[in-house]
């Protein structure tokens, strides 16, 4: 097994054994969990150098595990003092007769029940993805500092207050009640979405940590689908948004890292089979009453899919940005909604529409009116350009803009 | 910012004789108009688009079908925007499509 196996091993494991320890002692405990599995992880890189790795790797990992955590427990005294009260009462309460286990079941409920402890309303978003990175997707504080182009001192500050935050909210490591369920599931898909829109639209230029991202985000939406109470309607609409977006993550990039825009895109490195399981979320989204703002998101992120410019497609999209702007505004969506405007009326009609948004501080706002202008006043549409470019914040999207401004200087 | 209501009147008109493609249009239209409302977030809700037909009560418990109003001002719905002022959210009310079909939009400031 090689480093990197290796590292995906740990970081795959990390998430289900915090949630099942904290599960089984209290999210109070949650640093203790934390530290333990990293120990565990410690054990194992030494023991494994020497002896080979184990056949079951998992296995192995979550004895030691309960072990540590056991004596951890008995050790500090908590175990008698605070842990078996605490855990009468449960069972008095619940008769929780599941032990202090690592199996599938067992991971897989302990880790629902975090996601939906961290996406409490008693924490900041910003601190719920932070967490949300950390202990259910088991990325590293330099790899969560990497993604918000942060340091590790802020994302640790960040992390121990949302900490804070769980022990002193009391928080429980348990499903909502019923009536609940739907409010917080509001606020838990949320927090997915955004995670994937770090993902999809972060800044850094790491490509194997931003499609890291997004994979993770999808692994999460897709393990509410698991759930009767968690599988909506809009649950599947998130899922298959996500998949539609992620179906163009290589075509978008080039290989020096430039930024490829959609019509330049070749279709035929479109992953179709996401596209397909795209489609399939779709369908499983199309059901009951609710029209959430992920489901017209991911209804435009279909049309997208389909490369062919044709009329009704633009139009299609514009209504749906539409609907989308009067249920939810944006400024990316108001400027969407523009473009899209301008493919299915025309420049003449979108372009004062677009001089009516006033994103004055917006970079893509003027590459918008430089598309816009293009054809219409081309020194207005290279100053749009340069306006753009002094906005853009990384060196792709400057290049790009520069390209634009050079082709219309050439184009005279 | 303050709420204003957009109160939509149009002439009555028999929509029962146009075509689905007609319709369409006429759809288009009020979505595309609400839509660029709505793209400068502007945009607050949907008060309620109201059906053609109703009853109409006067003085001495007279009910009639209608006519609501003058026939030039039947009231056809309205919505609510944010502005900064009066004058701001006349503004936004331009392009309406009620106006080219020879109606009105009354603008009005909500209590707030």
């Amino acid at each position: 097994m090689k480093q990197d196996h290796l590292k995906h091993l740990f970081q795959q494991e990390f998430s289900k054994m915090v949630a099942v320890i904290s599960k089984r002692f209290g999210l109070q405990h949650i640093e203790i969990a934390e530290d333990i599995v990293s120990e565990t992880f410690l054990l194992a890189t030494e023991t494994w150098k020497t002896k080979g790795i184990p056949v079951n790797p998992e296995a192995w990992l979550y004895t030691v595990a309960k072990q540590k955590t056991l004596s951890y427990f008995r050790r500090n005294k908590i175990f008698e003092d605070k842990v078996i009260p605490e855990i009468n009462r449960k069972q008095e309460q619940q008769d929780n007769t599941d032990e202090f286990s690592f199996s599938q079941q067992n991971i897989k409920d302990s880790q629902l029940q975090m996601l939906f402890a961290i996406c409490t309303p008693a924490i900041a978003s910003e601190a719920q993805i932070g967490l949300a990175l950390r202990i259910l997707c088991g990325f590293g504080i330099d790899e969560i500092a990497e993604a918000f182009l942060s340091n590790k001192e802020t994302i640790n500050k960040r992390l121990f207050r949302a900490k804070e935050k769980l022990r002193t909210e009391q928080i429980q490591l348990a499903f909502p009640a019923e009536r609940e369920i739907t409010k917080r599931l509001d606020n838990v898909l949320h927090i997915i979405y955004l995670l994937f829109s770090e993902g999809y639209y972060s800044k850094t230029q790491n490509q194997i940590l931003r499609k890291d991202l997004c994979i993770e985000a999808l692994r999460l939406g897709v393990m509410l689908t698991e759930y009767d109470k968690t599988n909506l309607p809009k649950t599947n609409a998130l899922i298959a948004l996500m998949c539609f977006h992620s179906s163009r993550f290589d075509a978008r990039q080039s290989g020096e890292g430039e930024l490829i825009l959609y019509e330049q895109q070749d279709e035929d490195i479109w992953n179709k089979e996401l596209i397909s399981q795209g489609i399939h979320f779709l369908n499983l989204s199309a059901i009951g009453e609710e029209l959430s703002t992920y489901h017209l998101e991911a209804r435009i992120a279909y049309c997208h899919c389909i490369k062919e410019d044709t009329a009704e497609k633009w139009e299609e999209i514009l209504q749906l940005y539409n609907q989308l702007l009067m249920i939810n505004y944006s400024p990316a969506a108001a400027l969407n909604r523009t473009f899209a405007l301008y493919k299915a009326n025309g420049a003449e009609v979108a372009l004062p529409e677009a001089e009516k948004l006033k994103l004055e501080d917006n970079h893509f706002y003027f590459v918008l009116l430089g598309e816009l202008n293009k054809n219409v006043d081309k020194s207005k549409a290279i100053a749009c350009f340069e306006r753009a470019k002094a906005l853009a914040k990384t060196p792709a999207e400057q290049q790009l803009m520069q390209l634009k401004i050079d082709q219309l200087l050439i184009r005279s | 910012m303050k709420d204003f209501v957009f109160i939509f009147r149009q002439p009555s008109y028999d929509y029962s004789n146009s075509s689905a493609e007609e319709m369409a249009a006429i759809n288009k239209k009020w979505n595309d108009w609400i839509g660029g409302i709505a793209a400068q977030g502007k945009f607050k809700n949907h008060g309620a688009r109201l059906e053609v037909a109703g009853k109409v009560l006067k003085p001495g418990g007279v009910v009639t079908d209608g006519p609501f109003v003058e026939i030039r001002e039947r009231l056809g719905g309205f919505i609510v925007v944010t502005a900064d002022s009066l004058e701001e959210a006349t503004t936004l009310a331009h392009g309406c499509p009620a106006l080219d079909a020879d109606g009105s939009v009354e603008i009005r400031p909500i209590f707030a």
